[in-house]
């Protein structure tokens, strides 16, 4: 049994105009202590697939099918303090912008020993020593002197690590940290990224990384998942996936960034743009913007099937290429 | 040792920098500082940097946040006024261009494109009207039929279609409204374009679009681009040159191959060992501790020098000098001294 089970998950966004799809049918696994990245542009679903996890969907958006299952005990219908138990306790939360994660009225060793008192059974005494171990784990220098400082006194770089601090301090079995290093700079952003794998490698926890960024998913991911409109376009071994893509959107992506060494005068170009939830198309949700289109697609929607070693949700790769 | 080594190489420059700097006072205001007794605060968010761009190329500033390079944009298209030194366009000091009409008939020379084109496009104008505007500023307009065709050639140009120009800016996505920019910033002819993060809010897919456009661009029209990221696969791949910027100074300047296979200033070092590895050759990185310091109280000497691995005493008291080569520059104490390592990070391929 996986950690951590999604299976056929749905969640739409009712509106007056209709019900938008937001995420359509997405199902994948994560192993005890594995880092699954989830790739793909902004709107491809990679937010809401994490909020559905941590229970952090806003209304009116709502889980409409599917279960998530966490040590095989679904978590996506408990009772709202339930899931707060849950959340901190088993799951941890990062987000980009390290605000949302502290509360800018208490000091940050105060954040810390709450947070580990309410889910251990720590004394007062033996959270804070806790905090100073976590903290300076998290690489803030002179921690037991930080302990008495707001969020605002630190750096975005400080706060991000304290966050992870936070979301560490009761040991969970998961994290799922959304865009943890977008709104920082490159040299921090690789500071944070090696802190969170190496975190992670000791403590045993897992953690879904979701990113835009492939490079921090090549650095960081053991499989991979990318994500199109709503749906999974491939989920793989990360090498794999970056080195020998399989579907038409991963290709295009891959030649599409922009790498150091790689001469060439024109990147690959996918034209177009990722289409608007009120506006998926039929068939596959790929259909117009794919170089290798054919008739099938646009009829018939492609689940996802293995394909050499990774899974893609593409025609080209059923077992049975013609008919409709 | 002379900044004059590139302004007098054979092809004369289209844009050259010389000493350039920008000082913003930061002060609280006189009444707080005289109450509080606080110093006056001064932060140089460009300090003495000289650079200069040869016709139809492509000359990348990089850098970490708030190291001064959309300053060093906004000085170049006179959004803001230097404290010191020359910009020169096409050989004359802009700053010297006194008359309006002589200082019109510079600036219609060069155009800005920004990061957030939904910001920089006035969300109550038809497209037409967007594109139009440098033309009627400039006195380039004719009559409205010509106006017109020339609108409907610029959104072809950009890849968008002529149709486009009765919509609106929210109409568009990300990547379509930067390619009106695009098309706005070509419509008085300009020969220069200062592009700051022009691709830094959209999404790669779309980014590539972007990047592939304004190459094509370049080739057809022979524009000159200053264009400034802080991400640098993007800069290797559109550059001619790169410059380096920390805390306000430059800390080298060199062709993208020079600057990636031997990175010479210890800061390019440290950025350069920051690029995530998508080729996954697997080689281990140590990312380099530390954080850009306050810029209004920086680092003595060389500013870099509490992060930097080779730092001696020289380092923490005197200001590196530029040392010009033929193809770059780098200030760097310990490059002056020959006293630097082979760089560890060489580039992929
Ligand atoms: N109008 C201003 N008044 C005061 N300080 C300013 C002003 N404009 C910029 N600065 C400061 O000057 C420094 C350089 O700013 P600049 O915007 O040029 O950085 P940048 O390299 O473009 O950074 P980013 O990558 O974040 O865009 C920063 O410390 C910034 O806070
Ligand atoms: N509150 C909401 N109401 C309606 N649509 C939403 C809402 N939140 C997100 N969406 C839509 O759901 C899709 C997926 O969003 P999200 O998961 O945030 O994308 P990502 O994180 O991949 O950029 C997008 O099309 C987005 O516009
Ligand atoms: S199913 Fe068809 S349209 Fe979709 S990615 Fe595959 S080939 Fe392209
Ligand atoms: S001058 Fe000194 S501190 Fe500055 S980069 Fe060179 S060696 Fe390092
Ligand atoms: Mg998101
Ligand atoms: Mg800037």
């Amino acid at each position: 049994m996986a950690l951590l089970e999604v299976e056929n998950l749905r969640v739409e966004f009712p509106t007056r105009r209709g019900t938008l799809l937001a995420i359509d049918d997405v199902s994948f696994q994560i192993e005890e202590g594995e880092v699954l990245g989830v790739v793909g542009e902004s709107g491809a679903g990679k937010s809401l697939t994490g909020a559905s996890i941590i229970g952090l969907l806003e209304p009116p958006g709502r889980i409409a099918a599917g279960q998530i299952r966490l040590e095989g005990e679904r978590i996506d219908n408990l009772p709202y303090d339930e899931l707060r138990r849950i959340r901190g306790k088993k799951i941890g939360a990062i987000f980009q912008d390290p605000l949302t994660s502290l509360n800018p009225l208490y000091t940050i060793g105060r954040q810390l020993v709450e947070t580990i008192r309410v889910h251990t059974d720590d004394t007062e005494a033996q959270a804070r020593d806790r905090t100073v171990q976590l903290l300076t784990e998290v690489g803030i220098p002179a921690a037991e002197r930080r302990l008495g400082s707001y969020p605002h006194e630190f750096s975005g770089g400080m706060r991000q690590r304290v966050v992870i601090a936070l979301a560490l301090c009761a040991n969970p079995k998961l994290i799922v940290a959304d865009e943890p290093t977008t709104a920082l700079d490159v040299s921090i952003q690789a500071q944070i990224i090696a802190l969170l794998k190496k975190l992670c490698r000791d403590h045993k926890t897992a953690i879904m990384l979701i990113t835009h960024d492939m490079g921090v998913i090549a650095e960081t991911a053991d499989r991979v998942a990318v994500m199109y409109a709503g749906r999974i376009a491939e989920i793989g071994p990360v090498k794999q996936v970056v080195k020998h893509p399989k579907h038409p959107y991963t290709i295009g992506l891959m030649g599409a960034i922009p790498i150091v060494g790689r001469d060439i005068e024109r990147l690959t170009q996918i034209e177009g743009s990722m289409p608007r939830l009120t506006n998926i198309p039929d068939g596959c949700s790929f259909n117009p913007r794919c170089p290798k289109v054919f008739d099938r697609c646009y009829v018939e929607r492609p689940d996802l099937v293995p394909t050499g070693e990774t899974t893609a949700a593409c025609w080209l790769h059923a077992k049975e290429k013609t008919g409709v | 040792m002379s900044d004059r080594l590139i302004a007098t190489s054979p092809e004369p420059a289209l844009l050259e920098l010389e000493n350039l700097s920008k000082y913003f006072d930061v002060s609280k205001s006189l009444l707080n500082r005289t109450i509080e007794r606080l110093p006056k605060q001064i932060l140089k968010a460009v300090d003495g940097v000289s650079f200069s761009i040869k016709p139809g190329q492509t000359f990348s500033l990089v850098g970490e946040s708030g190291c001064g390079k959309s300053t060093v944009a906004k000085l170049v298209v006179g959004l803001h006024k230097p404290t010191g030194g020359q910009i020169r366009f096409d050989g004359t000091n802009v700053a010297d261009a006194k008359s309006i009409a002589q200082n019109a008939a510079l600036r219609r020379r060069w155009q800005m494109i920004f990061q957030d084109p939904y910001a920089s496009l006035n969300p109550r104008w038809r497209v037409h009207d967007i594109i139009a505007e440098p033309m009627r500023v400039f006195g380039l307009a004719g009559s409205s039929t010509e106006l017109s065709k020339r609108v409907s050639e610029l959104l072809e140009q950009v890849g968008l279609s002529a149709m486009d120009g009765e919509k609106y800016p929210h109409e568009f996505s990300g990547g379509q409204r930067q390619r009106v920019s695009i098309a706005r910033a070509l419509s008085s002819n300009p020969e220069f374009l200062v592009c700051d993060e022009p691709t830094s809010a959209l999404d790669v897919s779309v980014q590539a679009q972007i990047l592939n456009l304004m190459k094509d661009l370049q080739r057809d029209i022979g524009l000159t681009y200053l264009f400034i990221s802080h991400n640098l696969a993007v800069v290797y791949h559109v550059a001619d040159m790169i410059g380096v910027m920390y805390l306000g100074r430059m800390c080298e300047i060199a062709t993208p191959q020079d600057l990636f296979r031997n990175p010479r200033h210890p800061y390019t070092r440290l950025l350069i060992d920051t690029i995530p590895d998508l080729e996954m050759t697997g080689k281990a990185r140590e990312p380099v501790a530390g954080e850009v310091p306050n810029p209004i109280n920086p680092p003595s000497g060389c500013s870099f020098h509490p992060r930097c691995p080779l730092a001696n005493d020289r380092c923490k008291s005197e200001i590196p000098k530029p040392i010009h080569s033929a193809t770059g520059m780098v200030a760097c104490h310990a490059a002056e001294e020959g006293r630097l390592p082979a760089p560890q990070t060489v580039a992929p391929a």
